[in-house]
This record gives C-alpha cells, structure tokens and sequence, in this order.
C-alpha cells in the first residue's frame, strides 16, 4: 500500500475531516459570539460602579426633558472656586455659582448676587440682594465672600490665583505671610453688605470681582468637607444657575437648574448634560454629526465638510494672544535691540497665520493686546491701532549688522527657540527657522519642550526665543498692559523699562479711563519700538451648534462656553 | 509547586520595588517643576506648596517617606487635582481600562484562535489568503487608525440609517463597549491568528492526529479534542502579557472614544509632571504587568504537565 504523506489529509479539498472540521468551527464561532456578549453585559455589571451615561439622554437635544447634551474639553481639574485656575473648572464654575457680579449674554458687566455697588474713595461697599441662596437654602451672607477671600489669601492654603485680590488692602501681604489675615480689608458689616477696602483706587476693580477667584463659599459646609471641597458633586455648595447632581471623574457631569437660585426665571434649561470629556477634535466632530452633542469646535480640514453639510457657523475669539518673546537678560545676545528689531522687520505675523498654521478663527498678532480688548467707548485697537512692521529684508540686514558690530561678532552663533509640544508650535517653529535663516542667516535650534519644562526654562532663563502665549483674567487692558512691568515674576525674559514701568504705574493708580488707555497707548508703542516681543497670532476658533439650541454665548472672560442663556426652539 | 510559586512571587515584589525606584529618579531628574503653573506664584506660596507636597526636604528622604507611604497603600494626594487621591484616581479609573482590556483580549483570543483554525483547515485557499492579508492589514496598522476609521464609518452608517447603531464615542453602556473593544484587540487578534496558523498546521500533521483517524475517530472529535486543544496552547501562553500590555496601553482608544479610562492619566500626569499620580499608575500598572506574568507561568505549568516537571 502506497504511504500517503499526511500533509495530504489537510489538502485534499473535499475532504471530509476538513468539512466536519469547517462545521464544527462554525459552532465554535456562535458560541464565542454568545461567550462575547455575556462577557459584555457581565462586565458592565461589574463595572456599574463607573459608568457614565447612566440616566443621561444619548440625543443631543432632549425637547421632553428640556435638556442639551455637550462635552467638557477635559475633567475639570479643580472645582474648589478659591484654587481654580484653569479655563474648563471655570465654565463650569460660572453655571454651577455666582459671584457678586457676572456678565451677562452681551459681555456687559451685571449684578449678580451683589444688588449695587459703589466705589467710594478706596472703600468699595456691595449691598447683596436677599434672595440668593445656596442650594441647601440657606441665604447668601456678605460672610460667605469674607471667608473665602481671606481663606484663599491665607498662605497655608497655597491658591496660584490669589494675586488678582493683590488690589486689596494688605492682600498681597497677608498672601506673603507679612500681616495677619484680619488686617485684610475685607470685612462683611452684616449679612447683606461688604466692604472691601482698597489699596489703592483702582478703576477696574468691578471687573476683577467678576473673576472665579472671587466666588463665595459656604464656610460651614467648607469646614465640613475635611480638605474635599470640590472634589466632588456632593462635596461642594451651590449658588449660582445649575447645580451639579453628578460627577463621574473623566466621563461625564450633569448640571440641574437650581431651584433656590433667586433668577431661576431667568434660565430656560432644565438640565444640561456634560456626557464627554474629551478635547479630540475629530471625536467631537463625529459626536455632534451623530446628533450626540449640541456643538463643536472645528479644525481646519473640517470647514468644508461644515459648509457642505449647510452647518450653522459661529466664529469665537477666545483671548489669548500668542507672542515670540525675547530674552532681555543682559547676557543674551537678544538683549540687543538692533538684533531684536532686525527680526522684528522680518517676521510677518500675516504670513504665518495665512500660510503656515492656516487654522480656521486664528487672527494674526499686531499687538500685546488683543483686539477685543474694551477701550473707553470703543474697542481698545480701534482708539489706539497697534503699530506695526512691515517686512523688509534690506533694512532688517542692516540692524543686523549694526548688531554685529555692536556685539563684535563676525556671524551670529545659533539662537534657541525654546517652544512647546504642540502641532501648531512645532510648525511655527520650523517656519521661523526657515523665515530667519533665509533673510538674515541666522540659525534657530528649536527647544521643544512639554509645558511645565518649558515654563521651567523660561524662568531660569535658558531660551533666547520662546513661544509664549497669555490669556486674560478681566476684562480690562491691565490683564496684558502690566506683563513686562520689571517687578511681574510672569515677565520670564526679564524686560526691564522705567519709563514702561511709570506707564503701567499711571494705569493701575488712575482712575480716569482715558489716561489710563493713553497709558495702555504707550506701553503698546513702547513695546513695538523697543521690540520686547514679536505678536503672533490671537487665537480663535469656528464651531458648529445645533439647529435647535439657542442662545449658547461664548466668552473671552468669565465662562468660555455659557449654557445660562440657552434655550431649545423645538420648532427647528 | 508551592515554593515555585513563592519564589516567583518574590521575584515579583523586586521587580515592583525597582520598577518603583526607578521610576522615583527618573522623574525627580526630569526637568520641570511640577507646581508650577501658567500664573508665577510668589515665594511664600511656593513654601506652602512645597511644605504640602514634602518637596522642601531633600530627595532620599522624600523617597524612604513615599516608599512607607506605599507600602501602606498610600500614593497621596494629585498635584493637578490637588483634592483628589492618587488611590482614587486607580478605584474609579482602572476598572474601566481593565474591562475594555478583558474584553479586548477575548476579542483577540477567540477571534485569533477561529481565525487561525479556519486558515489551517482552508491552507492556501480563498479563506485562507483573505485572512491572512487582513493579519498583515491588522499587524501593521496602528490602533488609532482603525479608531479613527472605525468611529468615522459608524458615523456614516448611523446617519445613512437614522438612527444610532452604536453610539459614536463614550462609556457607560454595553453597546460603548464594542467597537473600542474591538480596535483594541485588533493587532492582537492578528498576531494570535498568525500564531494559532502555525500551530494548528504544525498539529495537523503530527503522528497522534494519524493515529486519530486510524483509531476510526469520528471527525468532530478530532478536530475540537486533539487539534483545536493542543494548537490552542502557545495562544493561551500570550494572553497574559497580552492582557497587561492591551490593559496598559489603551490611551490612544480611551483617548479617540472618549473613554474615562486609567491610561488618559497615565499619559497626562507624565506631560504635566504630576509626580504622586505618575508614580501611583506607574507602580500599579508595573505590578499588574508582573502578577500576569506570574499568572500565565502558573497556569501554562497547570495546562501542560511537561512544564511542571521541569
């Protein structure tokens, strides 16, 4: 008999070992899809604990619940109002509390839980109204605002944004450690006013308290939560539009109207839903084309998509503005204005927003300040445009040489660009190397940094160039108008300027609103002139809404994304 | 079998405690502060910070009080969420990596073993080169493209059917679960099928599955008690690092589907230079990684007698 090679056994097609074995591999394939699925439904059982959608609309907008559904950017990292210093904990912070004062839909400054107020002198007196409440019904006391601005002033408790109460009386020095935190000058007289005293008269001083770092809190209920105010949904006290009636850390948060808020007639939502945190921008995307969230921020290759699709767009600007700081420490060869002004006439903001970074809402940077900055009856840039350089290599070259001369070089050593992490900053840093060793020879070693080393780097000083960038805290000219005042820790390439010093003096102190923007004038001109930076874009964005939401306003100050005013139009 | 196991055991706590060591330099020798923010904060803030966070005193000591601390099972408190516990972060996040991962690997074994069996049993046939492409496809492309392409063609099937299918990103419910899941395990269901292949031919043609037949077995019988079983075998010995290494390394999915899993902060706490919550995943994920190990060991000597003798 013929050995047959086993081999064979598997070949042979028609095989009847092979066919029993392809059925019974069938069987096998059901029964892992059935093994799959239990699996599923016994793994969600077991992870119960932490899942998210529980209870939660997967539309959008829910018309019968009167409840939109949208997404954070990230998990709010810090929801205790006194320590918060980050844009999402704030937009969640402006639906959830209120402070003495608030914007309203158009950005105008409005009483919030403070009836009136005036500035006397350096005395401001608020005069709270006495229908706001907390969400366990007790009322809102001048004392709720005492005990959480002297608390987040005292140094044991360690706030980042306890400067922005520096224009009150020995703020700065009970912070320091130097008085004792009852000299502050805040003092609650009853229930129903505060009296703040001022270092000094500011103007701007209303438009600061509107600030999250101003917001009240409870002090019993604070005391109660043992070091947790915050941390979670239960762990923190109401005051303002919507409360929160759950957390899950990461996944999602619900917001409720606020039944004891005293304008509760004024918020038409009863609920608004945080299913997502994600800032993914092609997830969003997808979110909001599966009718899953009410709105969404889109990237550039997602425009045309949008405008096929007939999507309503809304064009935000956000307020930050992104700048090319030099270093100014005396040993630093950018410590030379010659050389500074020779790249300033080569550097063409235009040109990297239209050409290079090409995101849609970007606007290129003419300025410290930005655009929306408001001036006495106009926008700040209207009254006073920001003077700009124009590109030109020829002239940029002979600032160079001058600064060769000066500096008795025969070429420039290479200069370090120290810059962030980020798609955008990484094409802004190749462009600008390209655009510097093209019209002046000069070579950039690009210093790619993650945030918190960069922000090292820029402290110690170890850049001769870093893309910076600052966002505004209120709504005044101040916000970016003292950053290179010498004594500013935040002026990292330690720019220092008395007769800019003086400027930033006159705009504090003054409390007539034209000089004060004349001075903000200078500071802009000085800038320009002695190059102390180069702007390079303000950044915005274009989203999309939902047809049928109303209403939803975005903010450079005070909350980003506002739900407050929304509203459904089921009509749609 | 007892003093195998201890031993590994042992070896396993060495390996957390250097992995944590190592960890511990690394990170204090990566520059950057970790309580630094976008706002410059005055000195004697700073003190407070540092006082809070135990950084004003020097670095071995700093190192002798976290390794007491975890040993009590406590990694402290989140310098980013500064009233959050680096334990909690673990509680409430990992059980959602680990359920995506477990089922993830099930995806991948169950698929990798069927798959692999089919492509035997149909050896260069129709079946068998479109699933051996599709490895090829699923070994080579990288996880976040097919989240990517997955997520976009639910997208698109939902809105051409109306209504949603499976939702597009998300946690919560069984239906969030299965595409994730399935990018997850994709690569390693490629692998698995690839490996099940070899195996399941190597099986085939081996002297017992002739002596099978000759015994007049019936084909059922051979197929699922003597190939199936006995090919089975070098996939199960992956599935253990293949459930550490799947459970460890979803950030990209978690990140893509939006999903509140423990691998977003692992990432995150390393760019923002959270130091108690890198060490805290770091050390949790190290330990996981090495009591799968041990377990598969363990189980591999329990499947098959021939490694217990040894």
């Amino acid at each position: 008999m013929k050995q047959e090679d086993p081999s064979d056994f598997v070949q042979a097609p028609g095989d009847r070992l092979t066919r029993a074995a392809g059925k019974q591999l069938a069987v096998y394939g059901v029964a892992a899809v059935l093994l799959l699925t239990a699996a599923m439904f016994l793994l969600n059982a077991l992870a119960g604990l932490t899942s998210s959608a529980a209870g939660m609309s997967r539309m959008a907008v829910d018309v019968e619940n009167n409840t939109i559904t949208s997404y954070l950017r990230q998990e709010p990292p810090q929801m205790n109002s006194m320590l918060a210093t980050d844009a999402v904990s704030g937009m969640v912070l402006a639906h959830v509390m209120e402070g003495l004062l608030r914007y309203d839909q158009y950005g105008e400054l409005v009483g919030g839980v403070a009836e009136r107020w005036q500035l006397e002198g350096n005395t401001m007196t608020f005069w709270l109204r006495d229908d706001a409440r907390w969400s366990n019904g007790e009322p809102v006391t001048a004392h709720d605002f005492e005990f959480a601005w002297k608390n987040l002033l005292s140094p044991s408790v360690g706030s980042q944004y306890a400067f922005i109460l520096y224009p009150i009386l020995n703020a700065e020095q009970a912070n320091n450690g130097e008085v004792p935190i009852d000299d502050v000058g805040i003092n609650a007289v009853d229930d129903r006013t505060l009296v703040v005293t001022l270092a000094t008269p500011i103007a701007y001083f209303d438009r600061m308290v509107a600030f999250v770092t101003y917001l009240p809190a409870n002090e019993a209920f604070y005391r109660q939560t043992d070091g947790r105010y915050g941390a979670d949904a239960d762990e923190m006290l109401y005051n303002g539009p919507f409360m929160m009636t759950s957390w899950v850390h990461g996944a999602s948060m619900r917001l409720e109207k606020n039944p004891y808020y005293w304008d509760a007639d004024r918020i038409r939502l009863d609920a608004i839903n945080f299913a997502h945190m994600t800032s993914d921008s092609s997830t969003l995307l997808n979110l909001f084309k599966d009718n899953q969230i009410v709105m969404a921020d889109l990237g550039s290759e997602m425009l045309e998509e949008a405008m096929l699709q007939g999507w309503s767009l809304n064009q935000f600007m956000e307020g930050t503005v992104f700048y090319t700081d030099f270093n100014h420490r005396p040993e630093r060869l950018t410590a030379n204005l010659n050389l500074r002004k020779a790249m300033a006439l080569v550097h063409d903001s235009g040109e990297l927003v239209n050409k290079v970074i090409k995101l849609p809402g970007y606007l290129p940077g003419k300025s410290l300040f930005p655009v929306w900055l408001p001036g006495v009856d106009d926008n700040f840039r209207e009254e006073y445009p920001a003077p700009v350089y124009q590109r030109d290599v020829a002239q940029a070259r002979v600032y160079l040489q001058r600064a060769l001369d000066e500096l008795g070089l025969d070429r420039l050593p290479p200069l370090v660009l120290l810059t962030g992490d980020t798609p955008v900053s990484r094409i802004q840093a190749e462009y600008y190397q390209e655009v510097f060793k093209r019209n002046l020879d000069i070579d950039l070693v690009i210093d790619a940094q993650i945030f918190r080393q960069r922000l090292e780097k820029m402290t110690a000083g170890d850049f001769d160039l870093v893309a910076a960038g600052w966002g505004p805290d209120y709504n005044d000219p101040l916000t970016f108008g003292d950053l290179y005042a010498s004594w500013n820790l935040n002026n990292r390439g330690r720019y220092s300027n008395p007769a800019l010093d003086a400027q930033v003096r006159i705009a504090q102190n003054s409390l007539d609103m034209t000089e004060r923007m004349r001075a903000f004038a200078e500071i802009q001109r000085i800038i320009h002139e002695d190059v102390v930076m180069m702007p390079d874009y303000e950044r915005g964005y274009v989203y999309v809404t939902h047809p049928q939401v109303r209403g939803i306003v975005r903010h450079v100050i005070g909350a980003e994304t506002d739900f407050t005013n929304a509203w459904i139009d089921a009509g749609e | 079998m007892l003093w195998y196991t201890l031993k590994r055991l042992l070896q396993g706590v060495i390996t957390v405690w250097f992995i944590a060591t190592a960890t511990f330099i690394g990170m204090h020798n990566v520059p950057g502060d970790p309580l630094s923010g976008e706002r410059a904060t005055n000195a004697a803030i700073r003190a407070n910070l540092e006082a809070r966070y135990g950084l004003d005193r020097p670095v071995t000591e700093q190192y002798f009080i976290y390794m007491r601390n975890m040993l009590r099972g406590d990694f402290g408190i989140s310098y980013t969420q500064q009233n959050r516990e680096v334990n909690d972060i673990i509680r409430e996040h990992f059980p959602v990596s680990a359920t995506l991962g477990v089922l993830a690997v099930l995806f991948a074994a169950l698929g990798g073993i069927l798959f692999g069996a089919l492509t035997a049993l149909f050896r260069n046939r129709l079946p068998d080169y479109i699933i051996m492409f599709l490895v090829i496809l699923g070994i080579s492309v990288p996880s976040f493209v097919f989240a990517a392409l997955g997520q976009l063609s639910l997208v698109n099937i939902n809105s051409v059917l109306g209504f949603s299918v499976l939702p597009v990103a998300g946690w919560g419910s069984v239906s969030h679960m299965l595409l994730p899941a399935l990018v997850l395990g994709l690569g390693t269901m490629a692998y698995m099928t690839r490996l099940m292949r070899s195996s399941m031919l190597e099986v085939m043609s081996s002297d017992y599955i002739r002596t099978a037949k000759a015994k007049g077995l019936s084909p059922t019988r051979i197929f699922s008690r003597h190939q199936l079983r006995n090919a089975a075998l070098p996939v199960i010995t992956v599935l253990g690092p293949a459930i550490a290494a799947i459970t460890t390394g979803g950030f990209v999915v978690e990140l893509v589907f939006a999903i509140p899993g423990l691998g977003r902060y692992f990432v995150q706490a390393v760019q923002q230079l959270d130091y108690t919550v890198i060490m805290g995943t770091t050390v949790f994920y190290g330990a996981f990684l090495v009591f799968m190990v041990i377990l598969v060991d363990l189980v591999y000597g329990w499947i098959d007698p021939r490694v217990r003798l040894q």
